[in-house]
Order: structure tokens, then C-alpha cells, then sequence
């Protein structure tokens, strides 16, 4: 299990939690439970939460898959700098987001996920891992080496013409092998 | 569009039976919840909300049910091996387990999201009657006792309200209840499970690190534990005394409960748990499955020949006795000393007429690398590492020997099972097996680069050296397309154009750049062929088998004694 980059299990998870707060604080406000406020508030965090855990991070190593869309959260994301880059930070953000979550029944759920993703992040922050955006490539146009530019100046070296006419008498000597017979 | 309904229509069936299955049950058990007269006093607290959790819930039990029977794949290949007579197709479906697993899989993700916000809103609405927020009827209900006194046993109560307490704050009475419940707990447990193995079976997850889906998956053990227990709790109550007590005379009367003859308490019980029923059979089969996995592991495994190829291609030649194999079916592959859990597929190369059997391993990850270091360090001669094998495999490809002519197209990877394949054609006839019927094999093998593959390009070119010999040189026509040239192979095979072999595989044939053609492949069939019936066979990627469908469909003739070309997309 060497190669396993964390944050890429904890991004899906924190996105999931994300998800699962959203609901639950949907159906508290909507049902105006008890404590509907947590609610309200799991409505907010977990619409943050999406929203910082969309943008996938570039891999380490192999091929990163981004998901649809999600270069405008990029730049977003990528603009908070070391704040969304150190995962230690986002494994700390989200223990602390995921708290309030817990004095509600409806949210409960989302607040464990989120809990979860937070260990799985911290786990990530300890091996070093860090959150890298994806920038779409843009392919530079090569310059065509220096030398395409000047034709050459002088013909290609040609072997003197009498070596060049076809001899009938000597073909194996010859230096061409003319395609149209060559007229004396 | 006949294509379709040949190659997808029992599939097609198969799912729409299986929704209206789901829509029937979800329906079945939403009206008996809603409707049923034992349930007016529990929908009167709860509302639709009772039948909304009820419905999911069975639609739940049906599909936890079927989830573990696609991954039993021992037992599919047993119920393959029997149904030899019902037909390819019907077999064929076997071989797509994987998507209904999954498929089952986001039903059960689904359905466990409406029953979950059911409850919490069962959960919530039961707090509030047993506080009273709601009207005389509610708070009446709410507060019947527990009459019958006896603690022991947990279906002899008679109240209707799970929720007994009143003394904790009123906010974390749901949370209090659902954890110290039966039903709650379990709930949460196996919600939490479920949710650990979705996030990690995610296709990016993986692929990239099959280990950790693999592992978390098996949280499922907790996932069926915890739902056979789930429904123990006799938590959804109904009345059961309703001769005595008639409900539309006595519920405007809560106040005269027990003073009134025609009113007595209303007594009510809890369902007995029925997930039970529905998945103790497949959980018993699952296990069955994993024993003959581990006693298949034990079985001695002897390894014939080890071959190192280049370009970090391992070929094993293994024997193991009772092994039988079919063309083009795959094996799985565990060795111990470099992973006790790990089981990894590899489709086999040799032909079912060898006394053993071979697979390729290429290098693409973590196990298949470790696995050719250790045999790169074995001593000449030496046994390999103790190998378990699990398989055979996926549905035979005998329809390749059916037609007279044959194309067989391989696209990368998907090379590897023509390998077994054409060495079981050579086979048969050699010795003139009857069973095949095949004259002519048009090969086309399209691949970026030969680098991994120069193995089978030694095959083809043992083949080409058999069939001169017995001056059967135009049985096999076979073109090689490599998509992946650059300026520099051009200029190489510019160069060597007079030899008489391809300088890339020193093969006869020469070696074609860029993709092929098809309209021409397919002109130059018919022409040769003009009175065949000629079968298609892929094993590539699926944009490739909508090309060549079509142009099977192109150049079919409708006049039955000319050409037709027959399309067989298969999943190898």
C-alpha cells in the first residue's frame, strides 16, 4: 500500500460528508426540528465543504482526473494559498466545522463523515501530501529550430556530370539510375 | 438496430424486471403502511412518513439480497458449466456481474438516503407528541404505557411510542434515542459502512489504489451484521386489539380510554425482524464462496516453464491438477509472499489443447512488479513462489470456431485472449477437429506500440513458420497497425522497405502505421470470400466495436448466398 496518496480517499469522503451535512440540515430546516439552527448551520458548512473539497488535487504521481467543471473552484481554491494547500489545516478545519453538527440528530451522520475525513486527511498531512491545483496545459507553440530559416545556399554536392550521365556500358558504375532514359 | 436487440436485449430485460421488482415493493409495502387499519393510531403520530421509511426499507431488503450473489463468482461459474445448453446469451450475462453489483449498489445508496430522512423525521415527530407539542389524540397516544410490566421481554410491551423518556433536553432526545436503540445504533453503524465503502469505491480511488477499496470494502461484514440486527427492535409498532377497540368511534375519545367498555387501551406490538429472510441465503452462499476460494488456494500449483520476456513481460506456464479451461476465460492469480489478500485477474494465453496453462504478466502496478523481481532473482530451473489459482473464468469464446471465415480484431491489451485463441485454432487443425469450422482467420492486431506485446509477435511468428511448412500459408492473414509511429519509425521502415520481413517484428507481413482502414479490410474480405459467412470478433475498446458494427452492417449482403458479415462484440 505504498504508493496510496490519502487525500484522494479523504477528498471523496469530505465530499460525501459535505453532502450528507447538506442534507441532514435541509431536512432539519425544512422540518423545523428542534435545534433547527444546527441545522441551518450544517446547510452552511456543508455547502463550504463541497464547495473547498471539489477541486481535485493534482497527483503526485500518475495521471490526475479532474472532475467536471471544477477549474473555477481551482482558482478559488488555489487563491487561499498555504491555507488550502497544507492538508494539516483542512484536517483541523474540519474537525472543528464537523462539531456543531453533532447536537442535532438530522446532522449527526454528516458530522461523523466529516470526522472521518478528517483523520484521513491528517493521516495525509503526517506523509507529507499537499494539495496542488490542476491547470489545464496550455502547449507552447515550439519554435521551429533557427537553422529552418535560411534555405541552404548552395546546391547539394553532385558528382561531376560525366559520372552523372547514364553509361549504357557500365551500370553498376553508375551514380544514378535515371527513371527517363538520358538522350546523348 | 437488430444488432442491439441481439447483443443487449436479455440485459435489457433482465433490468427492467428488476426495477418493476423494486417499483412493486416500494408500492406493496407504501400502501400496506399507509392504508392498513393497524397503523392509523402509528400514522396519526407519524404521518406518511411511516410508509415512506417501510417502503425503502423492503425495497432495501430485496436488493441487500441480491448484492452479494454477483460476486460469488465460483458459483456463477458453476451455474455457467450447467446451463452448457440454454444458449450464449443467457450465458453471456453472467459475465456482466460486476455492473449489476454495482448497480444494486447505488439502488442501496439510494433507498438507504429516503429511509434515513424518513426516520428523522419519524424520530422527531415521536419527540414532539411525547412532549406534548402536538394535539390531545397525539399526547394520548404518546404517553400509553408500558402495561404489561414485563421488562424481559421486549415484544410484550404495549406502548406505541418508542420514545419512553421525557427528563433529557429536549434537542438531544432523537440523538439519545437513535444511539441507544437497537434499531438506532445498528442504524448509524451500518450507515457509516456503507458510506466508507462508497467513497472508496469510487473509480478514481479505484484504480489507482485497489488496495484500499479492497480492504475498506470489506466493511460489508460489519454492513450485514449490523443489518440482520437492525430490525430486532420492535420499534415499528401497530395496534393489534382493534376488534375491541374501534377506531373511529374512540379517538376523538382519548380521554375515556379504559373508563368506556367500547374503549379499552389501545394495545400495540412491534414486528418481528425479516431482513433475516432475505439475506441469510446469499450471506450463506458468499461464505461457501470464500471457503472454496481458500481451499482452491491450497491446491498445489506446479510451475511448468517460467519465461521472462522482454520489454517486463512474465510469462508462467503452470499445471494444476482437475484444471480445464476454455478459450479466452481468465484466471485469478494470489501469491502469498507478496500479498496474502490480494487476488489479481489475468487472462490466459495457452489453448485448451495444452496439458498446462500460461498467463502473461505485464508490469502495471505494485504486484505485478514485485512478482517479476522474484522471479528474476530465482535460480535457473527452480520452483517460482507458492501461487494460488482461483478460476477458471468468464464465458468461453467457442463461437470463434463457428464460422467459416473469421476476423478477429485485438486492440492493445485485448490481444491477449486471441493469443489462446489462435494456438487453440492451430490446434484443431492440426487434427482436423470437426468442431472447427473456420477456413480462413483474417487477424488484424492494433496496438500503440509492440513494446509489451513482442511475446505475441513471437507466437504469430511461430504460427507463420507451421503453416508455410504444411503450405498452408494463406489460412492466417494477419496485419499489424501501430498507432503510436513517429517521424522516426517512417524514416526507419522507408530505409528497410526491400527486406523481406517487417523490421519491428520480423514478421512477414509488414507492419502498417496508423489505424486501419476498415472500409478496405472489409472490400477485401468480401472480395476474397465471396460466398462466406464471415464472424467479427473485438476485443477492444468500445468506439472501435461501434465502427466495426457498422461496417458489418455496411457490407452484409441481403442476398444470403453472397457475403455476411456477423458482429460479435464481446467483453473477453
Amino acid at each position: 500500500m505504498g504508493k496510496i496518496e490519502w487525500a484522494m480517499w479523504a477528498n471523496e469522503q469530505a465530499l460525501a460528508s459535505g453532502l450528507i451535512l447538506l442534507t441532514g440540515g435541509i431536512v432539519g430546516v425544512a422540518g423545523q426540528f428542534r435545534g433547527w439552527q444546527f441545522a441551518a448551520y450544517a446547510i452552511a458548512a456543508g455547502v463550504f465543504v463541497c464547495l473547498l473539497e471539489y477541486p481535485r488535487s493534482k497527483r503526485a504521481k500518475g495521471t490526475s482526473v479532474e472532475r467536471t467543471g471544477q477549474y473555477c473552484f481551482t482558482v478559488c481554491v488555489k487563491s487561499f494559498g498555504p491555507l488550502t494547500r497544507n492538508y494539516y489545516v483542512r484536517a483541523f478545519l474540519h474537525a472543528a466545522i464537523c462539531v456543531p453538527g453533532g447536537f442535532m440528530l438530522a446532522t449527526v451522520l454528516g458530522c461523523v463523515c466529516l470526522g472521518i475525513a478528517s483523520i484521513i486527511y491528517l493521516a495525509a498531512a503526517i506523509r507529507g501530501e499537499h494539495w496542488e491545483p490542476i491547470v489545464p496545459r496550455k502547449d507552447t507553440v515550439r519554435p521551429p529550430p533557427a537553422d529552418i530559416k535560411n534555405p541552404p545556399q548552395n546546391p547539394p554536392p553532385r558528382p561531376p556530370p560525366e559520372t552523372r550521365r547514364k553509361r549504357v556500358e557500365d551500370l553498376e558504375g553508375a551514380a544514378y539510375d535515371n527513371p527517363i532514359p538520358v538522350k546523348d | 438496430m437488430a444488432n442491439w436487440i441481439i447483443n443487449n436485449g436479455l440485459t435489457a430485460f433482465i433490468l427492467v424486471v428488476w426495477m418493476a421488482i423494486n417499483i412493486f415493493l416500494f408500492l406493496w409495502f407504501y400502501f400496506f403502511y399507509d392504508l392498513g387499519d393497524e397503523y392509523i393510531y402509528t400514522r396519526h403520530l407519524l404521518g406518511s412518513a411511516l410508509a415512506w421509511a417501510r417502503a425503502p426499507a423492503a425495497v432495501l431488503n430485496f436488493n441487500c439480497m441480491l448484492i452479494l450473489l454477483p460476486v460469488c463468482r465460483n458459483l456463477l461459474s458453476l451455474i455457467r458449466g450447467s446451463f452448457m445448453c440454454c444458449g450464449r446469451t443467457m450465458r453471456k450475462q453472467l459475465d456482466k456481474n460486476i455492473s449489476f453489483h454495482k448497480l444494486v449498489a447505488y439502488m442501496i445508496a439510494l433507498m438507504t438516503a429516503v429511509h434515513m430522512i424518513a426516520h428523522l423525521i419519524n424520530v422527531e415527530w415521536y419527540n414532539n407528541s411525547r412532549r406534548g407539542s402536538y394535539d390531545e389524540l397525539s399526547t394520548a397516544l404518546s404517553n400509553l404505557e408500558d402495561d404489561n410490566g414485563d421488562d424481559d421481554d421486549d415484544n410484550a410491551t404495549t406502548y406505541l411510542n418508542p420514545i419512553r423518556t421525557t427528563d433529557i433536553n429536549a434537542q438531544q432526545t432523537p440523538t439519545y434515542f437513535v444511539f441507544t436503540s437497537i434499531a438506532g445504533l445498528t442504524g448509524v453503524i451500518i450507515t457509516l459502512a456503507l458510506i466508507l465503502i462508497i467513497t472508496s469505491s469510487m473509480e478514481v480511488i479505484r484504480r489507482s489504489y485497489f488496495e484500499v477499496f479492497w480492504y475498506t470494502h470489506h466493511l460489508f461484514v460489519v454492513f450485514f451484521i449490523g443489518l440482520v440486527i437492525h430490525g430486532t427492535g420492535y420499534i415499528v409498532r401497530k395496534q393489534w386489539n382493534m376488534e375491541l377497540h374501534n377506531v373511529t368511534f374512540c379517538r376523538g375519545r382519548s380521554s375515556d380510554w379504559g373508563r368506556i367498555p367500547q374503549c379499552p387501551v389501545p394495545q400495540f406490538k412491534g414486528g418481528p425482524a425479516q431482513t433475516w429472510w432475505w439475506v441469510i441465503g446469499p450471506m450463506v452462499l458468499y461464505i461457501f464462496e470464500r471457503v472454496l476460494r481458500f481451499i482452491r488456494y491450497t491446491q498445489a500449483v506446479t510451475y511448468r516453464k517460467i519465461v521472462l520476456h522482454p520489454s517486463k513481460v512474465l510469462e508462467l506456464q503452470l499445471i494444476k491438477n482437475g484444471f480445464k479451461m476454455e478459450v479466452g476465460q481468465y484466471v485469478f492469480l494470489n501469491c502469498p509472499q507478496i500479498s496474502q489478500l490480494e487476488w489479481h485477474p489475468f487472462t490466459m494465453t495457452s489453448a485448451p489443447e495444452e496439458d498446462f496453462f500460461a498467463v502473461h504478466i505485464r508490469s502495471a502496478g505494485d504486484w505485478t512488479d514485485k512478482l517479476i523481481d522474484i522471479m528474476q532473482t530465482l535460480p535457473e530451473g527452480a520452483q517460482g513462489p507458492k501461487m494460488g489459482v482461483d478460476g477458471p473464468f468468464g464465458t468461453a469464446s467457442e463461437d470463434v470456431f463457428d464460422y467459416e471465415v473469421s476476423m478477429l480484431v485485438g486492440a492493445g491489451i485485448g490481444v491477449t485472449p486471441f493469443a489462446s485463441i489462435l494456438k487453440s485454432i492451430w490446434y484443431k487443425f492440426k487434427i482436423s477437429n470437426p468442431n472447427l469450422r473456420t477456413r480462413k482467420i483474417y487477424f488484424y492486431w492494433i496496438c500503440r506500440e509492440t513494446h509489451a506485446f513482442e511475446w505475441f509477435a513471437d507466437l504469430l511468428q511461430g504460427l507463420e513458420k507451421e503453416m508455410e511448412e504444411r503450405g498452408m500459408a494463406d489460412f492466417l492473414t494477419y496485419k499489424l497497425y501501430l498507432t503510436g509511429w513517429d517521424q522516426g519509425h517512417a524514416n526507419h521502415a522507408r530505409i528497410h522497405s526491400d527486406k523481406d520481413t517487417d523490421v519491428v517484428t520480423g514478421l512477414k507481413q509488414k507492419t502498417n502505421y496508423g489505424r486501419p482502414a476498415w472500409d478496405k479490410e472489409f472490400e477485401q474480405v468480401r472480395k476474397e470470400n465471396p460466398t462466406s459467412v464471415v464472424g467479427t470478433f473485438l476485443c477492444g475498446p468500445a468506439v472501435l466495436a461501434k465502427i466495426l458494427g457498422k461496417k458489418c452492417a455496411k457490407y452484409s449482403d441481403v442476398d444470403p448466398r453472397k457475403t455476411r458479415f456477423y458482429f460479435n462484440k464481446e467483453n473477453f
